[in-house]
C-alpha cells in the first residue's frame, strides 16, 4: 500500500481492479479515421444510388456486381457500419444512465452493426459471384 | 452517517433552453441527429441490397416504394443526411487540427455546413431527376 501512495487512481478504481484498459484514445481515433475515409466513400455511394435509380433488376445486378462498384460499396458499408456503431455507442453512454438498460443498448448496438454489415456484405458478394 | 442520506439541493447546470439561439449549437444537434437517423436508415440500404441479391420480384418492391412520394422523400432525406453529416464531420476534422474556433470562423463553418449540404443535395436531386428522364419513365 505504501508504495502505491503516489498513484493517480481513485480507491474505487483500485478496488475494481479493472486497470486502465489502455484504449483511451482508440474510440476517438477510429471515429476520425472512419470519418475521413467515409467522406469520399459517401459521395461514391450517393453516385451509385442515383445511377441505379429507375433501372430494372438486371441492370442493377450488373452494376452492383461490377468490380469497382462492388469494392466501393463494400468499403462504404464496412467503414460506415463501424463508424455508426462508434457514434451510437457515444449517444448511448451520453443519454442512457440506467446500468441494465445501458448495457442492453450497447449489446443491441453491436448486434445491429453486425447484422447490417454482414447482411450487406453477403448481398454484395452474392451479386458479384452469382448464385 | 445516516445524515448523509439527506440530499443537498445543489445548483443545477443550466440546459440549452436558457441560452439564446446559436447556429453552432443547432448544427451540433443536427450532426448527432443526422448520424442517428442514418444509423437506422441503413436498414433501407440492407433492404435494397438484399432485394437486388434476391431477385427481380423483391427488387420490384423496392423500386415501387422508391417511386412513391414517401419513397422519394426518404431518399432525398437520406442523401441530405449523408451529405450534412459528412460536411459536419469535415468541420469537426478541421476543429481537430485546432483551427476554426474563432467567433467568426465557427459561425462561418456552421453556415457553410448548412448551405453546402442543402445546395449539394439540390444538385444531386437535379442529377437524379435527369437520370430518371425528367421525373417519369
Amino acid at each position: 500500500m505504501e508504495q502505491k501512495s503516489a498513484s493517480m487512481r481513485t480507491p474505487l478504481a483500485r478496488a475494481r481492479g479493472l486497470g486502465s484498459g489502455r484504449s483511451g484514445t482508440e474510440h476517438f481515433w477510429h471515429q476520425r479515421l472512419t470519418s475521413l475515409a467515409g467522406v469520399p466513400l459517401t459521395f461514391a455511394f450517393i453516385v451509385i444510388v442515383i445511377a441505379l435509380l429507375g433501372r430494372n433488376h438486371a441492370a442493377a445486378v450488373q452494376i452492383l456486381g461490377s468490380p469497382l462498384v462492388a469494392v466501393l460499396m463494400l468499403l462504404f458499408i464496412i467503414t460506415m457500419v463501424y463508424h455508426m456503431c462508434l457514434g451510437m455507442q457515444e449517444i448511448i453512454v451520453d443519454y442512457v444512465h440506467d446500468d441494465l438498460l445501458k448495457y442492453l443498448a450497447l449489446m443491441a448496438n453491436t448486434c445491429f452493426g453486425f447484422a447490417v454489415g454482414l447482411t450487406s456484405i453477403y448481398a454484395l458478394l452474392k451479386l458479384s459471384f452469382g448464385v | 452517517m445516516a445524515d448523509i442520506k439527506a440530499r443537498v439541493a445543489r445548483p443545477l447546470s443550466p440546459h440549452i433552453q436558457v441560452y439564446r439561439f446559436m447556429l453552432t449549437y443547432v448544427m451540433s444537434g443536427f450532426h448527432r441527429a443526422t448520424g442517428a437517423a442514418l444509423y437506422f436508415g441503413m436498414v433501407l440500404v440492407v433492404w435494397w441490397l438484399m432485394a437486388a441479391a434476391s431477385g427481380p420480384n423483391a427488387y420490384e418492391k423496392v423500386q415501387r416504394f422508391m417511386g412513391t412520394i414517401i419513397g422519394r422523400l426518404v431518399l432525398v432525406g437520406f442523401i441530405w443526411g449523408l451529405i450534412h453529416h459528412a460536411l459536419g464531420g469535415i468541420r469537426h476534422l478541421i476543429w481537430d487540427t485546432i483551427h476554426g474556433f474563432g467567433p467568426n470562423e465557427r459561425e462561418w463553418l456552421a453556415r457553410a455546413t448548412l448551405a453546402g449540404s442543402i445546395s449539394l443535395t439540390l444538385v444531386f436531386c437535379i442529377i437524379a431527376y435527369l437520370v430518371l428522364g425528367g421525373g417519369g419513365r
